[in-house]
């Protein structure tokens, strides 16, 4: 079934039709690099002090996109980082420009960016909606400056407040907040406050995440020399706290860490759920088209030298097909509230002895043909018990 | 055939990293038994698991021949023996093919208690034993004192102690010539019908039962029928030989002469080491004194992790068997587990070793259990039984005693650990023997110990407060009634067999305890609480719950983490197939052998 205009505009986030529709959403990705600082949990490519660099590697970006295959129109543009809102409305505006040069972008088109709270203004907020932006997502992370601080970010909870403020009055038609839970050192108390604080702003979309220790950052690299770490009790407490509060504040949990109101789910990333095709530019992007999937060197002068010499910025490509693309099926649909259709591993899945199990935990149960996750925090466990049930039976 | 008066056979007997094999190395080189070229380290040791650990497990032989200072040329026939302790029923099998025994002690460590304890066997047996040091060439080396050491134990003059360094090649000339002075020629009678005796065996996969034999008395000629006097078995001999270490095949292999047996037979149960083969046509009346059967000493169950592969565990156990004579197993059952084999050990190693060999060459994965000693339960009828799996032990009101296999160990150790291994022997149970001073430096200690104590990380613990320099020996000294109980576990509230335990019963609440909370570290949490418990009978003594897992999801999934997303799911999905279902809880391998480590 087609995306059509009711889904998107007057339904539910966690509804199966928009869920599977998603699928046929055509969106891209652009990635932008450059930070203040580098956050000790993050790690995406990012780049710190090369701000000098950035006019080229929007060129750069622009190029990539101009030498793409013709595909058809976009549905959405996400752009994320590092901090998009680093760039002047301009330059990020002359990527969404070459993108609907390239592609055609549909009228209905989500196009979202992340924005650091610190950076908004009302200038910059109306020079993006003037640019084509439509959605914003703020890296609020949380409102108690303790907690800001041992995440090295730079804000401060009036930041937040005043940025949500600014980008309502520019215009933008969704506007989302980003929160991290179970940083060590915060408390219950605190993650329900910040909690209330972000709900308190009426946001459209909500993000809450689980704070991961990644092994290639400064947080890992502390948890590796036994410094604190996150308490997964703890935050699977803090995860149950957001999704109850959400729930009253009428933000409908669609995916694992997503919440939204109806008409506010992000067209993006459910296309990306729903193995829907998406194109990646620029450094450390990945895309997906045809069944291949792409990614593209990490390194910003290795992106911008190989682009500009005309080489092309991929580096690895890998072929999703047959037991794979199950698998990845499985996966990412079972994040979703509104589940995934059984097919093939669902319905192996369902007829093992591991499969019982999870059933009689009440951690997966079937709706109709659909397998739904119904303790999501153990959606990994459903999925590598699909897994070891090796190849198509 | 060779003249008797020409022929010496000999043994070595060593401490592992003493530097026997190297030292066989030597003599092989200094003989012309192999060039250079061909020259690997420690030719002896062949297998794999030998060569990683520094150890020599099968016995092995070579015909060495040498021109000795007085013209003449003999023939060496030197039988490799196991250098540790849960061998040593292969040692005794070794030394009885032969007429002297090289006692080789490191000239830095000094003797250790397993030298010490072979060197009392070969003594027992009749050799001649020589003393030699090895290593005098090491800095720290102390030739003295360690001479004066032997001399302590064998007699003689710690002058006449040989000095040697395997390394280097130093003194290996005089070594030869003190073997063939001073170890006694055989004195077979070559008109006397045929007795020869088989003390190693192997199965070559395109030969059949290859037997290492040692004529005493008459001959043995390729193509006669032989009779085996013990298990009454006949073949015809299709090849005799000797190994120089090549196979060389020969007519006749006369009285003295050592040598390898090919006889067609393709079961090597068929075939008993310490049988007595003699001639069809020309029978001997009496057999050599044979051996006894080893006695397994430590028992364990082992599983496959795929219960399918419960055939292919039987075919590589019955092919090991081909083998190592001392393995014996049974089929088993444990709920927990499903289908498995009960199978006897030496010892420890001897039960490492073989796993490692079912893993490594075989390809199996397996869960081992918890090993147990033989116990002898002694009903209220008085009828006696023994039991080999703690699981088998009856309820408390069928049982007068529980009789437990004591060990007699001996320990050599500087004297300043005396009273750290007091305090272990007593943890163990065990009792003082004897304590004799080996110099005033060292001293030899004696105790009795159960073995289920020595089983449990004894040697460790030994080895830990002695800062390694004590050596250990010990040999089955009896059975003794002890107050023994069965510890049970319950896993969600269900007795696992294969977690059960003898223990006595003052440390049963000890133990019970520390099992207990070392399952709930290596028990991963699950998708429900998991109380771990254990009882004697129907009391629980301790308890402990997993906690149910609550969180296994990653935060996020976008565009570009699906890849590695993927496949990390992946990596983890092998981790999750090495789990056993017990019940309806997963539990890693390595929980099985948990109570091994209980004292960690």
């Amino acid at each position: 079934m087609p995306l059509s205009k009711s889904m998107t505009e007057t339904g539910r986030p966690d509804a199966p039709n928009l869920a599977d529709a998603a699928a046929h959403i055509r969106s891209a990705y652009v990635h932008i690099p450059f930070c203040a600082r580098w956050c000790p949990y993050c790690d995406f490519a990012v780049v710190e002090g090369r701000d000098d660099s950035t006019d080229r590697y929007v060129r750069a970006v622009v190029s990539e996109i101009e030498s793409e295959p013709a595909w058809g129109e976009l549905g959405a543009i996400f752009f994320g980082g590092g901090t998009p809102s680093r760039l002047a409305p301009p330059l990020l505006g002359s990527i969404v420009e070459a993108v609907a040069e390239r592609f055609g972008v549909a009228d209905t088109a989500e196009v979202t960016l992340e924005a650091n709270p610190e950076d908004w203004t009302e200038d910059l907020a109306s020079g993006l909606v003037a640019q084509g932006f439509t959605r914003v997502s703020f890296g609020a992370q949380s409102f108690d400056p303790v907690v800001l601080t041992a995440l090295g970010r730079a804000h401060t909870p009036d930041h937040i407040v005043r940025a949500v403020e600014a980008a309502r009055s520019a215009g933008f038609s969704s506007v989302s907040l980003d929160l991290i839970y179970g940083t060590p050192g915060e408390s219950m108390d605190s993650w329900a406050r910040t909690v209330e604080k972000a709900l308190g702003l009426e946001p459209d979309h909500l993000s809450a995440y689980a704070l991961t220790v990644e092994p290639a950052t400064p947080l890992g690299m502390q948890v590796r020399r036994g410094g604190a770490a996150p308490d997964p009790d703890l935050q699977a407490d803090m995860w149950e706290r957001a999704v109850a509060a959400a729930e009253s504040a009428c933000l409908v949990r669609y995916e694992v860490s997503n919440f939204a109101k109806p008409a506010h789910a992000c067209l993006y990333n459910l296309g990306v759920w729903a193995q829907g095709e998406y194109l990646g530019f620029g450094l450390g992007a990945h895309g997906f088209r045809d069944g291949v999937r792409r990614r593209n060197v990490k390194r910003l002068d290795t992106y911008v030298e190989r682009i500009e010499s005309g080489l092309g910025a991929v580096q690895g490509t890998e072929v999703i097909g047959g037991w794979a693309a199950e698998i990845e099926r499985l996966m990412l649909g079972l994040r979703r509230a509104a589940g995934v259709t059984s097919g093939a591993g669902g319905e192996a899945l369902m007829a093992s002895d591991s499969g019982k199990r999870l059933v009689d935990a009440g951690v997966v149960g079937l709706s109709g043909d659909r397998l739904v996750v119904t303790r999501p925090l153990l959606t990994d466990e459903v999925v590598r018990a699909v897994l070891a049930l090796g190849e198509y039976p | 055939m060779t003249d008797q008066s020409r022929i010496r056979n000999f043994s070595i007997i060593a401490h592992i990293d003493h530097g026997k094999s190297t030292l066989a190395d030597r003599l092989l080189e200094r003989t012309g038994a192999i060039t250079e070229r061909e020259m690997r380290e420690q030719v002896l040791d062949t297998m794999d698991i030998e060569r990683e650990r520094g150890i020599t497990i099968k016995a092995n032989n070579v015909r060495l021949e040498y021109t000795a200072r007085d013209g003449a040329s003999y023939v060496l026939n030197l039988i490799d023996t196991p250098g540790h302790v849960d061998f040593s029923y292969e040692v005794s099998r070794s030394l009885a093919a032969c007429e002297g025994a090289l006692l080789l002690a490191d000239a830095a460590q000094g003797v250790q208690a397993q030298t010490l304890a072979n060197a009392y066997l070969a003594v027992e047996a009749g050799l001649e034993v020589i003393p030699a040091l090895n290593k005098v060439d090491l800095p720290a080396a102390d030739p003295e004192r360690v001479a004066e050491e032997l001399v302590g134990i064998l007699g003689g003059d710690p002058d006449e102690v040989l000095r040697l360094s395997a390394k280097t090649g130093l003194g290996v000339d005089d070594l030869f010539e003190k073997i063939i002075r001073e170890v006694p020629a055989p004195v077979g009678s070559v008109e006397a019908p045929l007795r020869a005796l088989v003390f190693d065996s192997y199965f070559d996969a395109y030969r059949g039962v290859v037997c290492y034999i040692r004529v005493v008395d008459g001959r043995i000629s390729a193509g006669e029928r032989l009779r085996f006097m013990a298990s009454g078995e006949e073949y015809n001999a299709n090849e005799v030989g000797f190994l120089t270490p090549r196979a060389v095949s020969v007519a006749t292999l006369g009285p003295g002469e050592v040598g390898y047996l090919i006889t067609g037979a393709k079961e090597i149960d068929r075939i008993k080491v310490g049988d007595t083969i003699t001639s069809v046509a020309y029978q001997a009346t009496a057999p050599l004194p044979g051996y006894s059967e080893p006695k397994s000493m430590v028992f364990s169950g082992l599983y496959p992790t795929d219960g399918d592969d419960f055939e292919r565990l039987r075919e590589a156990l019955d092919k090991l068997r081909l083998n190592d004579a001392s393995l014996h197993y049974e089929p088993e059952s444990s709920r927990a587990l499903g289908f498995g084999f009960r199978t006897g050990f030496l010892g420890l190693l001897h039960m490492e070793i073989v796993r490692e060999r079912l893993e490594r060459e075989y390809d199996l994965d397996l869960v081992a259990t918890a090993p147990s000693v033989a116990y002898r339960v002694v009903k209220p009828s008085g009828e006696a039984i023994e039991i080999h799996s703690p699981q088998d032990l009856p309820n408390p009101g069928e049982v007068a005693t529980v009789e437990e296999p004591y060990m007699r160990v001996m320990i050599i150790s500087p004297s300043e650990y005396i009273g750290a291994i007091m305090d272990l022997v007593t943890n163990a149970r065990g009792d003082m023997v004897n304590m004799t001073y080996l110099s005033p430096e060292r001293v030899e200690l004696v105790y009795h110990v159960p073995l289920a104590e020595v089983v449990f990380g004894f040697f460790d613990s030994l080895k830990s407060r002695t800062r390694g320099y004590a050596s250990m020996d010990y040999e089955i000294s009896g059975y003794r009634a002890s107050d023994l109980v069965k510890v049970d576990i319950l896993l969600n509230s269900v007795p696992v067999d294969a977690f059960s335990a003898v223990v006595h019963r003052d440390k049963a609440y000890e133990y019970g305890k520390k099992l207990v909370d070392k399952l709930r570290e290596l028990i991963p949490r699950q998708l429900f609480d998991v109380p771990i418990q254990a009882a004697i009978g129907s009391r629980i003594i301790a308890r402990e719950t997993v906690r149910a897992r609550r969180k296994d999801v990653l935060a996020k999934c976008y565009g570009g983490d699906i890849s590695r997303k993927r496949k990390l799911l992946e990596k983890q999905k092998e981790g999750k197939k090495r789990m056993k279902m017990v019940g309806s809880v997963e539990v890693p391998p390595e929980a099985f052998v948990a109570a091994l480590k209980v004292d960690d």
